[in-house]
């Protein structure tokens, strides 16, 4: 039988494709962007893809949903680096790196259980970015200056 | 600048504005006893919010309102307050914000002073948020180490004792890294500095850890010491063993330089024994003497401006 030199998963028609995501980081992404259960749409996810960018990388596709730029920026958080294509009819429209945003809010908790966003007030979690490389935020409230591994942890 | 701004993170400030409380708080030396001629505070009222006990803090704060001719109300402990009943603190901070001019605040959570801020109209000074930021204390020590010393930049900075739970170290280690300064950290391993404040240190100004005092004591200028608390430690023996090695016995003080200052936030136990109160080095009482002065340095800048 012949070796399959096709892709492992089938080009989309439109939608949204996430490629060169570090690997093992496929779920986080898909918990950023609050897509679990039945997403209504197709979502196709490859991990631990040869690539020759990473070595090896996750690839996700979104089909027939199109991620704004500041939803897709949020995931530069566990994906720094990560490759994006809005694709119509087959083609690449749009094809652009995330960057993480200055400002995060809602999406992560403190990793301080002593800070006071993690103290029941009606208040929502706010890091700054304080370096892409490597990836450090800083809770707008207690200062804790939080790295990848900790961000990761605390995505709500 | 200055007019109604709030006191919430030592990070908040410039090395210069650091320089203005300090200049402001040497002004206001002679009326920390006599009060102020002017009464800068007349018919002010500020509210002092302590979610926890505090001596020192609290009452130096108090003291400094009276001496700008300011009035205080408030609470020091939870009993009597909505807050037993659950009122969470944004709340809280909504309705004294309409009772009062200025609102200091002391909390468990760190971060608590932000968020007051963030719905308080007036200006919302840190009276210390649990293990995090605790800003005018922060700034005595610097105004302590300028006054004793003559300047803060070119000195010989180390903290003794628990570096890892105690505030005061993390927040006055980053405040110093503004200066030209070296920093030395010297603590048993279960209490080292934590990573994230070295981090942030580590960038700015030279840094040396040790593991005991001996090893660096002649180079210092300043010594500041931390009680070692026994909480810390899941065994008693080794609490004791370790609390031990970190006291400060004027035999010790005797390799040190003649200029040597030691400085304590204070509560201390045990780590300095009596004995060295007398010594020419000893400078924690002082140190907390100049939280008044200090404090109505603040309280004139945020509401007389510069």
């Amino acid at each position: 039988m012949p070796v399959e030199k096709t892709l492992k998963i089938e080009k989309i028609g439109k939608g949204t494709v996430i490629d060169h995501i570090p690997v093992g980081r496929a779920f986080q992404v898909l918990k950023i962007l609050n897509i679990s259960g039945d997403a209504g749409v197709t979502v196709s996810i490859a991990v631990h893809v040869k690539s020759k960018k990473l070595g090896l990388k996750d690839v996700i596709k979104i089909e027939d949903r199109i991620l704004d730029s500041t939803e897709l920026n949020k995931i530069a958080f566990v994906a720094n680096g990560a490759t994006i294509s809005i694709v119509e009819n087959y083609d690449v429209i749009k094809k652009f790196t995330v960057k993480p945003p200055d400002i995060i809010t809602g999406i992560l908790k403190c990793s301080n259980e002593r800070c006071i966003t993690n103290s029941g007030e009606n208040v929502k979690s706010s890091f700054s970015l304080i370096s892409k490389n490597p990836l450090m935020i800083k809770c707008h409230y207690c200062e804790r200056e939080m790295e990848i591994d900790e961000i990761i942890q605390n995505i709500i | 600048m200055w007019l109604n701004r709030d006191i919430v993170s030592i990070g908040d400030f410039t090395k210069e504005e650091v320089m203005q409380v300090i200049e402001k708080a040497n002004e206001m030396l002679p009326y920390a006893s006599s009060g102020h001629p002017e009464k800068p505070l007349s018919g002010k009222v500020v509210s002092t919010l302590f979610y926890e006990p505090s001596t020192r803090t609290r009452l130096s704060f108090e003291s400094a309102v009276f001496r700008m001719g300011g009035n205080v109300l408030g609470f020091g402990s939870l009993e009597a307050t909505s807050v037993v009943k659950g009122e969470t603190l944004s709340d809280t901070i909504r309705i004294v914000n309409s009772y009062s001019d200025a609102i200091i605040l002391r909390h468990p959570s760190e971060g608590a002073a932000r968020l007051a801020s963030e719905f308080a109209d007036v200006p919302v000074i840190n009276a210390g948020d649990g293990a995090g930021q605790h800003p005018t204390q922060t700034l005595l020590d610097i105004f302590t180490i300028w006054k004793e010393l003559g300047s803060v930049d070119g000195k010989k900075i180390g903290f003794v004792g628990d570096l890892k739970y105690g505030r005061t170290v993390h927040s006055l280690s980053k405040a110093l890294s503004m200066f030209d300064v070296s920093l030395y950290f010297i603590s048993p391993e279960e209490l080292k500095i934590p990573k994230h404040i070295k981090r942030e240190i580590d960038k700015k100004v030279p840094v040396r850890e040790a593991k005991n005092i001996e090893e660096i004591i002649e180079e210092l200028d300043v010594l500041y010491v931390t009680r070692i608390q026994k909480e810390r430690f899941p065994d008693i023996n080794e609490y004791k063993k370790v609390a031990g090695t970190y006291v400060i016995r004027p035999s010790l003080l005797t390799r040190g330089k003649r200029n040597l200052i030691i400085m304590h936030p204070l509560p201390r136990v045990n780590e300095i024994p009596p004995e060295v109160d007398s010594s020419p080095h000893a400078r924690y009482f002082k140190q907390a003497s100049y939280g008044v002065p200090l404090r109505m340095a603040l309280l004139d800048l945020i509401f007389r401006g510069d």
